[in-house]
């Protein structure tokens, strides 16, 4: 069956070892995470998980109700990349020596919008922000030019297109369990 | 109120209700071991002999009563003891509530004495596992824990606490927990998924109910009973489900899965409509799902929405408690007759007796069978009794060979297929239904495997009634070797002990009987009084449970023996 990358959104409470429950999850299924990013969420004492992975439709669907199954997580699904705008920012570290043998960085910041966050005698830092193919084409390319000395991209955050939101709809549902 | 943590930790548990609990003492748990010392009038504490002993009974206890199974061990290597218990009981959704001891919260995380991350280790297989730091936390953790062993799909909760938040003093308050905002057990029923499910089963011809464990989780036995007689449904449970139907029940037409009977799996490939009420196909009742009931549409209740379409795609989900779908789909049935469907069970009925039942429980010469002792001691408790098993071919044998005539009345080790389940779980059953009578059918090899709680039977007097169906081989794995490897019987065959006399050491009762002519006369000595029994029957060693469906053969595959 095709493998599609998808996004499952985790949104639970704040207690210890919640990441341990949702990563054994998918080691069970022998599933390589993607990439994996966890903040606060909006709401005061929900955080939030953003997980990738490549898979079939099949496993995802399995693998989001087990997720969602367990007794700290609030709610539980996942979209393809149509469903999502989506981002991931990049850090790239260069020795300054070589970033001013290429002369003017004018073109290279125009043609990526980069931002320069540090720069000194001895390295520069360059954030990217975009999508994975375009954080992973600049870094291609400052390697084969001027050479990278670091180089770190982020797990990736997202947001639904949808029209519903399920976290909010899924606290409202719940009120009338509540007595 | 001031308590220190111990008592806090008691006093909790006794807002829960609990009057049992299976336990082994030890360092990291001793405050609350001494402050159990004042509660000898409000709590039975069961001594068992190993902790995985206390698991099984707790089981035993929870699945013959239906409330919450209470073990309480100390840190690091009781808690390992107890983890197979632990997921046997996830496993086969048993409520339990697991309370470890754990080292001081100063020394967590410095490989201390005992310490070991039972949170850690017990998180896949428990429903929730949480460690209390803090004596204010107990009464919090407690009241959850029991909510979450016991509500929606039942399962295990480990409770790991450190040893300073037993000595901490605190005021004591108790709140039963009623609500947690992220865990719904038991969902409304949704109208729409009840009227598709209804449509589908009011215009089957061939109609087939499958009966898992869901149905006596949620004391839905009248109902289901109503719902199959209303549409004239033939019904079959999986292993977990037995007795959830009176043995005898018209429409019940018997056991599903690898070791069930014929008429049940081949039925499967034959209905129009498959009605899965509280089971969740597993591989044992389904065999090769490629061939799974592929002509039939699928109306699937379940509490556990993450069962729904695991395995077998549903053209009606319907996510539920039993208790609750079961009625709402009966109120939308048009009665129904489905005679001549029915009656083509009985020709497969007829093949499986003359081909297998026959030979294993009616025999008149050659050595005893294991299933005719089965049989011999279901008639001789009115088949009334509790029958728990161990794992292995009696287990299947007194599946199909024993008979109920009232729910929860087989308690046995489904899911994880736990050898040693048997004698603590027969201990917890008794203690859980005291007026029952409890037969527990054992193989050599389990018996052994915790032969250690004859000690807990000593000394707590606790009448079960023990027979091993000795045919010194591990059976079940002998007749796979015999079947699928060549006969190669590879570290299968057992010199044993003389388990009469081990028993006697423990000041049980007990006989061993190797001929037929004197099988009547020891069951009826076994049953004369309610005090603990072992009976020890040499049967036909190379014994073989028929029918089977291989592994990952066709449901509708099933070989019957020569």
């Amino acid at each position: 069956m095709e493998k599609t990358l998808y996004t499952i959104t985790v949104f639970s409470e704040n207690t210890v070892g919640l990441l341990g429950q949702i990563t054994i999850i998918f080691t069970r299924r022998a599933l390589n995470i993607e990439t994996l990013s966890v903040s606060p969420s909006a709401i005061k004492g929900i955080h939030k998980f953003t997980i990738t992975l490549f898979t079939t439709q099949d496993v995802v669907e399995k693998v989001v109700k087990q997720i969602d199954k367990r007794i700290d997580i609030l709610k539980s699904y996942y979209n393809t990349d149509d469903d999502l705008v989506h981002q991931e920012i990049a850090l790239y570290k260069i020795a300054t020596d070589n970033l001013l043998q290429q002369g003017s960085i004018e073109e290279l910041i125009r043609k990526y919008h980069i931002r320069v966050l540090e720069m000194n005698a001895d390295f520069v830092v360059l954030q990217k922000a975009g999508h994975y193919a375009e954080t992973q084409q600049m870094f291609e390319e400052l390697s084969e030019t001027v050479g990278v000395l670091q180089f770190i991209r982020s797990g990736r955050v997202a947001i639904t297109k949808s029209k519903v939101e399920r976290l909010s709809d899924m606290l409202e549902g719940i009120k009338k369990y509540q007595n | 109120m001031k308590l220190t943590g111990a008592q806090a930790l008691i006093e909790s548990m006794m807002h829960e209700g609990v009057d049992t609990i299976f336990g082994y003492p030890g360092g990291a748990i001793m405050p609350t071991f001494d402050a159990l010392y004042d509660y000898d009038k409000k709590v039975n504490h069961i001594l068992t002999r190993h902790e995985q002993g206390a698991t099984h009974a707790a089981q035993g206890y929870a699945r013959v009563s239906g409330k919450v199974g209470v073990c309480l061990v100390t840190s690091g290597p009781a808690a390992t003891n107890a983890i197979t218990g632990i997921a046997d009981a996830m496993l086969d959704s048993t409520p339990m509530v697991v309370i470890t001891g754990q080292v001081g919260a100063a020394l967590l995380g410095t490989d201390a004495f005992q310490e070991i991350d039972v949170v850690g280790i017990s998180q896949p297989i428990t429903k929730w596992a949480y460690q209390i730091r803090r004596a204010e936390d107990i009464a919090w953790a407690v009241a959850r824990a029991f909510y979450i062993a016991r509500s929606g799909r039942p399962g295990p909760v480990v409770l790991d606490i450190t040893k300073n938040a037993q000595f901490q003093e605190i005021d004591f308050i108790y709140e039963p927990c009623t609500f947690i905002r992220s865990y719904i057990p038991t969902p409304e029923i949704n109208p729409s998924q009840i009227e598709l499910a209804a449509e589908i089963i009011n215009s089957a011809k061939k109609p087939f109910a499958l009966v898992g464990q869901g149905v006596v989780l949620s004391n839905a036995e009248v109902e289901l009973k109503e719902f199959l007689e209303k549409a004239d449904i033939p019904a079959a449970w999986t292993l977990l489900g037995a007795s959830a139907m009176d043995t005898d029940f018209s429409l019940n037409k018997g056991f599903l899965g690898m070791h069930g009977n014929v008429g049940p799996n081949i039925m499967t490939n034959q209905c129009d409509v498959l009605i899965a009420i509280g089971m969740r196909f597993d591989d044992r009742v389904t065999g090769d799902l490629n061939h799974y009931a592929k002509q039939a549409k699928i109306v699937h209740l379940d509490i556990d929405s993450a069962e729904l379409n695991k395995n077998v795609k549903a053209d009606a989900p319907v996510h539920g408690s039993a208790k609750d779908t079961l009625p709402a789909i009966s109120a939308l049935l048009k009665p129904a007759k489905h005679t001549d469907w029915i009656a083509e069970f009985k020709q497969h009925d007829d093949r499986e007796f003359e081909k297998v039942i026959d030979r294993e429980v009616y025999p008149t010469s050659g050595e005893i069978t294991m299933g005719e002792v089965i049989y011999k001691i279901s008639e001789a408790t009115g088949n009334k009794a509790v029958v728990v098993t161990d794992v292995g071919q009696h287990q299947m044998m007194a599946t199909r060979y024993s008979k109920f005539s009232q729910t929860r009345s087989l308690i046995t080790s489904g899911g994880l297929g736990t050898m040693g389940f048997g004698i603590p779980a027969a201990m917890g059953a008794k203690m859980g239904a005291p007026e029952r009578t409890v037969i527990m059918f054992s193989g050599d090899g389990g018996f052994q495997m915790t032969i250690q709680e004859l000690g807990t039977i000593m000394q707590e007097q606790i009448g079960v009634k023990m027979i091993i169906l000795n045919n010194h081989f591990l059976g079940m794995v002998r007749q796979w070797q015999e079947m699928f490897f060549e006969e190669r019987y590879s570290f299968t065959k057992m010199q044993n002990p003389d388990f009469v006399a081990i028993a006697k050491a423990y000041k049980i009762d007990g006989q061993n009987v190797s001929e037929r002519s004197e099988l009547d006369a020891a069951i009826a000595d076994m049953l004369k009084d309610d005090k603990p029994y072992l009976l020890v029957v040499d049967v036909e060693m190379k014994g073989m449970v028929y029918p089977m469906m291989p592994a990952g053969a066709a449901v509708d595959n099933i070989l019957l023996g020569e």
